[in-house]
This record gives structure tokens, sequence and C-alpha cells, in this order.
């Protein structure tokens, strides 16, 4: 191994042009990957359909393929959504749930039932409430973490504390505006947020999921920029990348894929953060345009098989989330401990 | 030629200016080495002409463009920047990092010829066979030399780099100026490059700039900036400088050096 200059053949063009065989070892290790990955959500789907099949097949089957329905497009929104955030953020412990972002949609729809009252609610209808929640979310979302990386990029640790406390402050005030409604709407605002995945309204999960789909083809133009994003904010510039652009768009795709989840299904806190890093430890490669698709079925892969476990295996009657946040927070604690150290 | 127009900033509004009304021309096919002490308001300059940074007041202009108006990519095929801190959260191989370079041009799509140019980068820096090893497998120099490796391969006609030498032994602190060296001299690249030992800067520059407080100080070929006078305008200290085998040797280490004729080291 040579460390040496020889300036004598500055410009000879080495042997190895193409990828080398190390190289194509390890293209062929993410494409298995891949493989692996998709084959577990499929047998999960399978299972989830299928196990336990009794009574009338055609209702049960109508109940979970809905529910399936949910499943995979939150575990997508989620996954996706997450990995991309961690990029933009420079933070592999940074995710959307982390920083506060269904909290905040939580406070969002509290404090519209409380504008508007649970009539006007009724009025109108659980999609366009949807609808007008997201716009705020994203409007909201948006100037709140531009703000935030404008003024303590630097500080991770700030960072993971601020949302910390954004998280608990927007659920605080999501309580203290429930506890100002009255009975009726009350109770309107908590057939609205907990929601779950065992009723899930068919025309809502529609609108999710062209939500979602229309959000997760929006990053598609924007993975080859998230490869450079990734590399931090002065290299992105120097290599030509417009870093505010691409960091406001992938905020506003990732505001409306949280969206999606949040109304779906609830805050589920850590399970981005969960998906995101198991992706990046999975898949042996920095490209986006492999890692975010790559998230999504890893995390569509989580909440299906999470479920199943949680009904068949463990036969608990404990919503997915309250499991999912439990292991994703030991994790999170694992996480953050693991860089202190560093 | 990089033209630096009259720039000032400051980091607080209130605080003193880091860079105060600095006008510079830098011209073109030669090594320039920036000098100055801690402080001094280097990084600030490097990133300010790099458009990392936008200045208060003055501007940049580069072949007749100015790098803060133009759009992002037409700037990252005139001028690539090698930060002086590179940490990166993505776990990437040599040759990852150095495909990077070809960004402004292939968008993130390499063609054949972005292979090739990213093969002769590589080469260049002497690290071809160590293509495949993951950055943060290597040594400090190993690294620093990916790293130009891959503002090489942007094929910029400007390469600016801010203290390239940090971390490295004397054998590689060398061969990256000589690295440099020959970018100019063989590929024609017009170099910048921040430096804190004024003697490298004499052996391997054709020009050096001294900063103190935000603004240049001293400006010219080495033998006249490593005099113990300029030097003394730059560093606000004493350094004897001698001469061996033609060249200047400012001979910063000495226990004597330092001393200022005042009777203190530092400003006036
Ligand atoms: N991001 C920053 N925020 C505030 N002050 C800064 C920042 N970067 C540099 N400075 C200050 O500006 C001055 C010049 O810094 P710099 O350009 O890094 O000097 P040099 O590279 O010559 O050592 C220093 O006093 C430094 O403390
Ligand atoms: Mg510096």
């Amino acid at each position: 191994m040579s460390t040496v200059l020889d300036p004598s053949t500055p410009l000879d063009p080495g042997p190895a042009v193409g990828p080398s065989s190390s190289e194509r070892a390890r293209r062929t290790r993410v494409r298995r990957a891949l493989v692996v990955l998709v084959l577990v959500l499929l047998v999960g789907c399978a299972a989830h359909l299928l196990w336990d099949l009794r009574g009338s097949w055609a209702y049960a089957l109508d109940l979970r393929s809905r529910q399936l329905g949910a499943l995979v497009v939150v575990g997508a929104a989620v996954g996706a959504s997450s990995l991309a955030f961690q990029t933009v953020a420079g933070s592999r412990i940074l995710t959307p749930g982390v920083m506060g972002f269904d909290t905040l949609y939580v406070l969002i729809q509290t404090v519209t039932v409380f504008a508007f009252g649970a009539g006007a609610l009724q009025l109108f209808g659980v999609v366009e409430s949807f609808v007008l929640d997201t716009a705020l979310l994203t409007v909201f979302g948006v100037l709140l973490f531009r703000w935030l990386f404008r003024r303590h990029s630097r500080n991770l640790f700030v960072l993971v504390l601020v949302g910390i406390v954004l998280g608990s402050l927007f659920a605080s005030l999501s309580t203290l505006a429930s506890r100002m409604l009255s009975p009726d709407d009350y109770l309107t605002l908590q057939a609205v947020l907990f929601a779950s995945f065992t009723t899930v309204d068919v025309r809502l999960l529609l609108v999710c999921a062209a939500t979602s789909a229309a959000g997760l083809a929006a990053l598609v133009p924007l993975l080859r920029r998230l490869d450079v994003v990734d590399l931090g904010r002065d290299a992105a510039v120097a290599l030509g990348v417009d870093y505010r652009r691409t960091v406001t768009r992938v905020l506003v795709v990732v505001t409306l894929l949280v969206a999606t989840s949040t109304a779906l299904v609830g805050p589920m806190l850590f399970l981005g953060l969960l998906v995101a890093n198991l992706t990046r430890q999975f898949l042996p490669t920095h490209t986006h345009v492999v890692l975010v698709p790559a998230a999504a079925v890893t995390g569509a892969a989580t909440t299906v098989l999470g479920q199943v476990v949680v009904t068949h295996v463990l036969d608990l009657a404990t919503p997915l989330s309250v499991v999912v946040n439990l292991v994703g927070g030991v994790y999170f604690l694992v996480l953050l401990l693991r860089s202190v150290r560093l | 030629m990089i033209h630096v127009d009259h720039v000032s900033h400051a980091y607080t509004p209130s605080g003193p200016p880091v860079l105060d009304d600095v006008a510079l021309d830098i011209t073109r096919g030669a090594v320039t080495a920036l000098v100055g002490p801690n402080g001094a308001g280097k990084s600030t300059l490097l990133a300010a002409v790099s458009r990392l940074l936008g200045p208060d007041h003055g501007r940049v202009v580069v072949d007749g463009v100015d790098v803060a108006r133009a759009p992002d990519r037409e700037v990252a095929r005139v001028l690539a920047v090698l930060r002086q801190d590179t940490r990166l959260s993505a776990r990437l191989t040599v040759v990852d990092l150095v495909r990077f370079g070809r960004f402004p041009h292939s968008g993130g799509r390499l063609t054949t010829a972005d292979h090739e140019v990213v093969a002769a980068s590589l080469a260049h820096v002497g690290m071809a066979d160590l293509r495949d090893r993951y950055l943060d497998e290597l040594s400090g120099g190993q690294r620093q030399r990916a790293f130009i490796a891959m503002v090489l391969a942007q094929e910029t006609p400007y390469v600016l780099l801010d203290e390239p030498l940090n971390n490295l032994d004397m054998e590689h602190a060398a061969s990256v100026m000589r690295v440099l060296r020959t970018a100019a001299d063989d590929l024609g690249r017009t170099v910048v490059v921040v430096l804190h030992d004024v003697n490298m800067a004499a052996a391997w520059a054709d020009d050096v700039v001294g900063m103190r407080d935000g603004r240049v100080v001293a400006r010219g070929r080495p033998a006249e900036v490593l005099r113990t006078d300029v030097l003394r305008e730059v560093f606000g200290i004493e350094i004897p400088v001698v001469t061996v085998d033609g060249s200047p040797v400012a001979l910063h280490w000495l226990p004597r050096a330092g001393r200022h004729p005042m009777g203190v080291g530092q400003r006036y």
C-alpha cells in the first residue's frame, strides 16, 4: 500500500474505473437485504389477514384488510419521513416524533375542535378536518423547524432537549384546551384522537393513503440531493445543492407524512426512530434512492408484524403504539447514551 | 481571477468585525497561501469567497460571476472548497466520497467520464489502492487526502482549502502540498490554501497573504513576506528569518522568537 505520492503520474487513471469487486459485493448485500425486507412485509401481511381466521370470512377479511391498510400507510409514512428527517437534521437520533411533530398535530386537532366546536367538526367531516389540520401542521411545523435548525443547528443535545420540551408542552397545551371544551365537544375530540388501528374510517384511510403516496412521490426527485445534504450544510452548498430549498421541501413532505399517520392512529413517538435506524443498520449504503424506500418497507413491516405479534402471540389488548413506544423508547435511550459516550 | 471586493463581516451585530474591509485579488493559475494567527479571519474569508457565508458588506466575484447571486450549481462548477472541520454522519468509503465531487456535473448519476475523473483524482492523491476503505478506517492523513481528491474531482478552475495540513505528519504534509502544486502546474487550477506554517507557505506557494484582525496586512512573494518586520505585522511577534539555500526560513519555534522589542509578545 503506497502512501507516498508519486507526482510523475498525476493524471493516470488507476486500473479500477467502475465499481470494484468489494463494491459489487456490497451492492449485492444491499439488494439481498431489500428482497428480505419485502418478503418479511409480505409474510407479515399474509399472517395479519389469515392467522386464526374464523367465523364469517368476508366480514373478518374486510375488517382486517382495512386495519392492514392503516398499518401499511402509517408504517411507510413514518419510516420514510423519519429517515429523510434524520438526514436533514444531520443526526441519527432526531426524528419527527422525537422533535414533537406528532404532539403538535394533536394540539392542532384539539385547538380546531376548541375553536370551531364539535358541531363544526361534524359539519366538516373527518376528511375535511384532516385536510385543515394537516395544512396547519405543515405551516407551523415548517416554520418551527426552520427556526430551530437555524438557531441551534450545531448543538444536537439542545435540539433533543427542545424536542422533548416541545413534545410535552404541546401535550399539556392539548390537555389544557381539551379541559376547556364542553362535554360534547370533548367526546368528539376523544373519538378523533383515539382513532386506532382497530377502528379505521375507510374514507380517512383512503385520503391518508393518497396523501402518503403523493408525499412519497414528492420525495423521489429529492433523493439524490439528500445524499449530498447528508454531508452537512457546507459540503452540500459547496457541491451546488440549493440547500434551503431542498431542506424546506423535505420538511414539507415530512410534516405531510406525519400528519397522515397521526390522523390515522395518533402519535407514535419512537416508531420512526426505531425504523429509520434499523434501516440504516440493515442496509450498508448511504444512497437515499435505496434508503428511503427501504425505510418505508421496514416501517410497514414493523407495524404489520408488530400488530400480529401483539394480537396473536402476546394475546394483548394493548394498542400497538404502546408496545412500539416501549421498545422504541428503550432504543432511544440506548442511542442517546451511546452518542454521549462518543 | 478571484476578486474580493471590500468584504466586511461580523458574526454578532455588536461584536468586532471578523473581516474588516478586505480587498484582495487572487491571480489565476497560482498557489496562494493565506497565513495569520488564530482568529485572524482566514476561515471566514474562505467561507465568504466560497459563498458558504454571506458577508454583511461587499461581494466576491470569480471570473466575473458574483458568487452570492449565481445559481449554486453553476458556482460549484467554478469553485471547490474544503472546510477546516469535515465531520460526516454518513459512513462512506473513499470512492463514495470522491464521487460526490462529480455531483455538480452529474447530479448524482455518474457517467463513465465521471468515473474516470474519480479514478484520476484518486490516483492523483495516491489513494487508488485505498478506494474501498471506509473513511473511519483511515489515518488522518489518508482521510485528508480523500477529501482533497473529492475537491479535485469537482474539476473546478478554483480550489480553496482551509488548513488541509492539520493532523498530518511531515511527509504527508509535504505530499499534500505537492498534490496542490501539481494541481496548479499541471492541471492549471488556481489554489488558495490556508496554512498555519509560514515556512510551508514560503516553500510551496507563489503568493503569500498575511491576515491579522480581519484585515490583509501583508501580501507578496514568499521572500517579500518572510521578513522579520513583515511577520511582526502579521503575527505580532519577533521571528528571526534566515536564508537557507536561497530560501527564507522563519525560525518561529526558537526560544528567542516571540519576544517583542517592547517586552511584550502581543499587539503594540
Ligand atoms: N460561527 C461563528 N460565530 C461567531 N464567531 C465566530 C464564528 N466563526 C468564527 N468566529 C470568530 O471569528 C474570528 C475569526 O475566526 P476564523 O475566521 O475562524 O479565524 P482563523 O481561521 O483565521 O483562525 C474568531 O475570533 C472567531 O472566534
Ligand atoms: Mg480557521
